[in-house]
């Protein structure tokens, strides 16, 4: 086990190394420079400018910095913002992410969860319809027409929560709504297909035969044997999260890194984009690692290597 | 039980003296695959429903210049922000009334629009009639979903094949590269790209299929795999067919159920990449609106006139709900055990 | 010998997309305490679902229209969903066929041998567990205290029906019900299993219902035996009479479709031409008819009744009525019956 997690770890920083690279050469891909959009400079200010990011060098050299620097986990300097490190960019930004980011998957994990187990309880019946109702509902509208729709209603026309403000968990509660119905409704669906898939098998037959109530059925075999697959998809996730949050983040101004991301598009501030999007990467693959781990731990049948005569 | 009956002598005179062949014919009649399928799709009224509802917003969207009412991207800014108004019935929401300044007032007579001027869902903040620039949107949206659902295809079947078919190290370095390609969050791959080429259709579509091949390669490696192994594609292969042939003949038509549904799925996908992008603005360039510009435009006004949000949103739910769905139905009439 | 389960008259149907299946029709059969009951016939003749039936595990499309299933004298069909609880796994408990899906993948083998004794018992977990112990090292799992926290797929398939059969057996049910339990095994292993639950028979002296198709296995541990076509039975009696007194046709064909130790190399093994009748609409008559050779007008437009052959041997064909021609069965059945008569006379049988 600890030889497959270096392995991942190894892999992991591979991975990153090859985003990097081709990021890195996608943005000297690009025509013009950043500087053409901001007030016009001249012929020797763009010199200077340009010496001072290091844009004056050869390609291969400004290659090599950036791998270095990444490697001390520097990840360049804004053109924009006051010429601020990125790493501390997305240091002062990370906070607000993380936690609309985090509440939007617990709350969608657990209300999938449930809504899915019942839904496969209830098979077929009006419990069941209405629960597929809810999760495709979740699954096909997309979080920013839900945040608007959200902020419309309990913000703007009841006053439940502020429209668009973040300093209090009230003003969190908006975003993570708007952000949990995808987790809700994927979570809600897969855990319905496992779960119909586990409570016809056999061991739940012989579950009941030893005189298990239906609950205790439940409880005791189905539910845990429904959930374990369930983490597979928590690393997916994740990431439709972060890519719902670069929207909700603006539509509700949270001071984020999605927010961020965005805005430094719009503004071609490329060292940011590029930083943001290595960062990105990383969250990701590092999601996608904990969660094979996790599962590893979770399954016994993966836990114990499969060292059984199959 | 004790009791025998009585039953007249002649009954039991022997029959199936020869012997008896035909028992062996199957009584029922039997349903080929596809017509199964098709029974089983349409008995399932949801996925029918759907299937209309998408049908006629296909329909509405192919024949736009027919059906649209106006020129979407035709300006009247002295008609600018009108609500929705059907004739002259008085529905409310739809007749023409609008609050301003605190009393509710006919904003079309405000404006001195001739009598007869109607704008079914109104109009934006240019004057442009939101039910023609909504259908026009959906036309857009349509075609850049199925644009990138092509390009989707195009790159992920063959790679998908021959990662699956030839296995050993082709495989291995072919899904490294789906890996690496996987571990970057799809919108970023997608942004990257936007921000790379010109926006535009073109680059849309590239920039989704370039992510979304990703998924319909894996599915039909995992597809390619077990089929290589089944006993009339080895048949075929030691009889010496040509691979190309083996493809063409056996592989893909049993394929395709997996690229159907998946083709199901990657639709609604690309309908959300497409509003998401046209939502930040790097999507389609104005004057052309597609639902996600529409829904930009319409967030922008929504606290004061949501009439503007609300279309748009609903017609994007709607299509993403019903492509889901069908997709669904697609699915479990295919693979009739994933559903019991 | 008393009679600890008596069914009468089940019947069971099924709703499908292409209307109601009439799965078993009429099925009437008892069990004597002790003893061990075969039911055989090839698949989807009803077997399962006749057993099932009895714990009523039946999927949810299924229905019970006609029947009673007394146990004791009461009839289970009409307990309630708490009642049935407390007799499934302490008073009648049953044995899977497929012993590598039939346990829970992700809990121990130990707490799920366990499980039965926390259910119908007021038993501390310590205890349970004790027993669970004493039961795996009855069924023969080597090292059972160590191997009580391993997981099921640390086991072998022969080693997981031995589980499986702990799991039945932990809570000395009356009544066990053995559902193909040898069918995914391993020839070896069959026989292994089969010794087990003899030898299990008698240390806790419970009744056994033995579903099998294979009559082979039969022989080995039933004391009477049921064959079972298309829903109904149509032959039941000691094995001794179904093996060498067999009269339906339909046992002809089992029996003839199966190699003896005297079958030599020559000899070529006969099957049943045709399939099972679809049970959407059964025949009219006897259902077998279509498949007989023997068949006469009768068995197209009425059911045969149970003939008496002797006072523990019934058979439902009309060759057995008085007024029927006499047939001459296949040659392996005229054996048989020279066997028989031998058995009769007190000699023995092979």
């Amino acid at each position: 086990m600890t030889k497959y997690i270096l392995k991942r770890i190894l892999y992991l920083f591979l991975t990153l190394f090859i985003i990097a690279s081709i990021t890195f050469f996608l943005m000297k891909l690009l025509p013009g420079t950043p500087f053409t959009n901001q007030n016009r400079l001249s012929h020797e200010q763009l010199a200077i400018v340009k010496a001072q990011y290091g844009l004056d060098q050869p390609v291969l050299i400004q290659y090599l910095r950036y791998m270095g620097g990444l490697f001390q986990g520097n990840l360049g300097t804004s053109f924009q913002f006051n010429n601020e490190p990125v790493t501390q960019l997305i240091g002062q930004r990370l906070a607000p992410s993380m936690q609309i980011g985090a509440q939007a998957m617990i709350v969608g994990t657990v209300l999938g969860i449930l809504l899915g187990a019942f839904a496969a309880i209830r098979k077929n019946t009006w419990v069941d319809t209405l629960a597929t109702f809810i999760s495709i509902l979740g699954l096909s509208i997309p979080s920013f027409v839900l945040a608007v729709l959200l902020q419309f209603y309990l913000a703007f026309k009841w006053h439940i929560y502020p429209v668009a403000l973040w300093d209090n968990f009230q003003s969190s509660v908006l975003p993570t709504l708007a952000l949990a119905a995808l987790p809700l409704g994927n979570v809600a669906r897969f855990m319905r297909t496992e779960m119909v898939d586990v409570m016809s098998s056999d061991y739940i037959e012989l579950a009941k035969s030893k005189g298990n109530s239906s609950w205790q059925v439940v409880t005791k075999h189905a539910l845990r044997n429904s959930l374990i697959p369930v983490v597979t998809i928590i690393g997916p996730m994740a990431v439709s999260v972060m890519t719902g949050s670069m929207v909700v983040e603006n539509i509700f101004s949270i001071p984020g890194i999605g927010e961020q991301f965005v805005k430094s598009i719009t503004t071609n501030d490329y060292p940011t984009i590029m930083g943001l999007t290595i960062f990105y990467s990383f969250l990701l693959i590092l999601v996608i690692l904990i969660v094979d781990i996790l599962y590893g731990f979770i399954d016994p049948r993966i836990r114990l290597g499969n060292g059984g005569k199959e | 039980m004790e009791q025998t009956p009585q039953i007249p002598k002649e009954k039991f005179k022997m029959i199936h003296e020869d012997d008896n062949q035909e028992q062996e014919k199957i009584g029922t009649p039997s349903l080929t695959y596809l017509q199964d399928v098709r029974r089983r799709l349409l008995s399932n009224k949801v996925a029918t429903v759907c299937m209309v509802l998408l049908s006629i917003i296909v329909l509405i969207s192919v024949f736009a210049p027919i059906v649209a009412p106006h020129n979407p991207n035709e300006q009247k800014v002295e008609y600018a922000n009108l609500p929705p108004k059907i004739g002259e019935a008085n529905i409310p929401g739809f007749n023409g009334m609008q609050k301003r300044g605190g009393k509710v007032v006919n904003a079309y007579k405000e404006v001195g629009a001739p009598k007869g001027t109607t704008y079914l869902l109104g109009t934006d903040y240019l004057g442009r009639d939101l039910l023609s620039r909504i259908i026009y949107g959906t036309r857009l949206s349509l075609i850049v979903a199925i644009l990138a659902t092509l390009v989707d295809l195009i790159i992920g079947l063959p790679y998908g094949i021959i990662s699956g078919w030839k296995g050993g190290r082709t495989d291995i370095v072919l899904q490294r590269i789906i890996e690496i390609i996987s571990s970057i969050p799809n919108l970023i791959v997608v942004i990257l790209m936007m921000i790379i080429l010109k926006p535009g259709l073109a680059s849309i579509v590239i920039a989704i299929a370039l992510t979304d091949w990703v998924t319909m390669a894996r599915l039909i490696r995992a597809q390619t795999f077990q089929l290589k192994e089944q006993e009339y594609i080895l048949a075929a292969r030691t009889l010496g067919e040509s691979s190309t042939k083996i493809a063409t003949k056996h592989l893909i038509p049993n394929l395709s159920s997996t690229i159907i549904i998946q083709t199901m799925f990657t639709i609604p996908n690309a309908i959300f990449f497409e509003a998401f992008l046209s939502f930040i603005g790097i999507g389609i360039p104005a004057p052309n609106a597609s639902l996600g510009t529409l829904l930009s435009d319409g967030q922008k006004a929504f606290r004061f006139l949501p009439y503007q949000m609300w279309a748009p949103a609903i017609v994007l739910s709607i299509i993403m709900i019903a492509t889901n769905l069908l997709g669904d139905g697609l699915r479990d009439a295919f693979d009739p055990q994933s559903s019991d | 010998m008393e009679k600890i389960l008596d069914v009468k008259n089940l019947h069971v149907n099924f709703a499908t997309y292409n209307g109601t299946v009439q799965a078993i029709r009429g099925v009437d059969f008892h069990l004597n305490s002790g003893e061990t009951l075969a039911i055989v016939g090839e698949s989807g003749s009803g077997k399962s679902i006749t057993v099932r039936s009895i714990l009523q595990l039946l999927a949810k499309n299924s229905d019970i229209p006609e029947g009673q299933i007394l146990y004791h004298g009461d009839d289970l069909l009409q307990k309630s969903d708490k009642e049935m609880d407390a007799i499934r796994g302490d008073k009648i408990a049953m044995i899977f066929q497929d012993p590598m899906t039939s346990l829970d993948p992700t809990m121990p083998i130990g707490k799920q041998v366990a499980e039965p004794l926390l259910i119908h018992h007021k038993v501390s977990k310590k205890e349970a567990m004790d027993r669970a112990e004493e039961v795996l090292r009855l069924v023969g799992i080597p090292n059972p205290k160590a191997r009580m926290k391993d997981y099921p797929h640390q086991f072998s398939g022969g080693q997981r029906q031995r589980i499986v059969i702990a799991i039945a057996i932990v809570d000395y049910p009356e009544i066990l019900i053995a559902d193909e339990p040898t069918t995914a095994l391993d020839v070896t292993v069959q026989a292994q299993i089969i010794d087990l639950l003899k030898e299990l028979q008698e240390k806790i002296g419970t009744s056994i219902i033995f579903i099998t198709h294979d009559l082979g296995v039969v022989a080995g541990i039933a004391d009477r035996v049921a064959v079972m076509y298309a829903g109904k039975f149509v032959e039941y009696g000691t094995v001794d009479e179904i093996f060498y007194n067999p009269q339906h046709p339909y046992t002809w064909g089992l029996l003839d479709s199966m190699p003896t130790l005297d079958t030599s190399e020559q000899d070529h093994l006969n099957s049943i031409p045709g399939t099972p009748p679809n049970l959407l609409n059964p025949p009219k008559g006897d259902a077998f008819a279509p498949r007989n050779s023997y068949a006469m007008e009768i068995d197209e437009e009425e059911q045969p009744p149970f003939f008496k052959v002797s006072k523990t041997h019934y058979a439902a064909t009309w060759l057995l009525h008085p007024d029927a021609p006499k047939v001459t069965p296949p040659e392996s059945i005229q054996k048989r019956f020279e066997k028989f008569q031998a058995l009769k006379s007190g000699g023995s049988v092979k």
